[in-house]
């Protein structure tokens, strides 16, 4: 933005940017860094990726002030284009509603965790900070003089093509993987001639009783049931002997479970 | 503005990052922060790039996007698979290698 505007005068060293690009940054780095805390901190998985978006968006906005309008591009394309909907794809896919398990497995894990990032932001800013506060950026405006795109294709099909070409293999790698992964054998459905045959050698040729008979047999050998539950001697057959066949008859489980 | 403010604000955004992977359960959450890691990675290597005057850091950044695409893909796939086995999408529950 701001570079961009000096791009006649020949590209000179800088150590201080432009006063838009400055407010560019102090107003989008603050909405970045909120974003991103956000994505964190939020109980909900789909908030979480809006705000990891909002995050996406600034950083592609600043690829776009540093002289990286490609990057910018496939910043907002790949990332939050692409990558982002197929987080949301696979949040619906597994549920929304799949909520935070609050269980420490290792306690005390969230706190030490905090308390490192702070250490950690707190070790990599203050030094950091203080080695690299008067850099001198030799800026991009000569190296992008006929074009960001046209530059990055030149070295990358000169210098990185072999990085280039290996990539492509990686990228197939990573299409079949993701294929193998997530696709389910699915056992092919019986047809209805099948599912005949099997009933008929079954178990079951004819239905099954419909609901509400509680009746464990229906052969003429069971006795019949008086009122109280009793069996009523009438109802049972005397023609084989008694300690011949097994037919002693057995009472029903469930008697009186009328 | 010094343009090295830039490496300030993604090493917070990488901090942040980092602290998301180490605080949250939820399996694709995790994962958004280790994309948000390498956004900041990108970042860096964008503002490199210019400080240095030459596009390697650009390149550089091009290839951890596609580096990234790639990874998210199989990821969010064993993610799915782990679902599907275990009805869950938390990093505490899948703690074995089977079942």
């Amino acid at each position: 933005m701001g570079v961009s505007a000096s791009s006649t005068v020949l590209a000179a060293a800088f150590t201080q940017t432009s006063n838009g690009e400055a407010v560019a940054f102090w107003i989008l780095g603050p909405i970045a860094l909120a974003a991103a805390l956000l994505m964190v901190i939020s109980k909900s998985a789909v908030h979480s990726a809006l705000w990891l978006v909002l995050t996406m968006f600034c950083l592609a906005a600043f690829y776009f002030i540093q002289d990286a309008p490609f990057l910018g591009v496939v910043q907002i394309i790949v990332y939050t284009g692409a990558i982002m909907v197929l987080f949301l794809f696979v949040l619906m896919l597994v549920g929304v509603d799949s909520s935070e398990s609050l269980v420490e497995t290792l306690r005390g894990q969230r706190v030490t965790a905090i308390l490192l990032g702070i250490g950690f932001a707190g070790l990599l800013v203050f030094p950091l900070g203080a080695a690299v506060s008067h850099t001198t950026a030799q800026g991009l405006t000569d190296v992008n003089a006929e074009g960001n795109v046209q530059a990055i294709a030149r070295l990358l099909f000169t210098n990185y093509v072999w990085a280039f070409e290996v990539t492509s293999a990686l990228l197939i790698v990573a299409a079949v993987g993701a294929m193998v992964l997530a696709h389910r054998e699915r056992a092919a459905r019986p047809t209805q001639r099948e599912l005949s045959i099997a009933r008929i050698r079954g178990a079951h040729p004819s239905p099954l009783p419909g609901p509400g008979i509680v009746a464990h047999h229906d052969s003429v050998d069971t006795p019949a049931l008086l009122p109280d539950g009793s069996i009523a001697e009438l109802s049972l057959s005397r023609t084989p002997p008694a300690d011949e066949g097994g037919t002693t008859p057995e009472l029903p489980q469930n008697v009186g479970g009328r | 503005m010094n343009p090295s403010n830039y490496l300030l604000l993604s090493a917070l955004l990488f901090t942040v990052g980092a602290v998301g992977v180490l605080v949250r359960r939820n399996a694709i959450v995790v994962f958004m922060c280790v994309e948000l890691m390498l956004n900041a990675v990108n970042l860096t290597l964008v503002t490199f790039s210019r400080i240095r005057g030459t596009l390697d850091g650009q390149i550089i950044a091009f290839f951890v996007m596609v580096v990234a695409a790639a990874e998210v893909v199989v990821g969010l796939a064993i993610i799915v698979t782990i679902f599907r086995t275990r009805q869950s999408a938390s990093v505490d529950d899948a703690n074995l290698l089977k079942y």
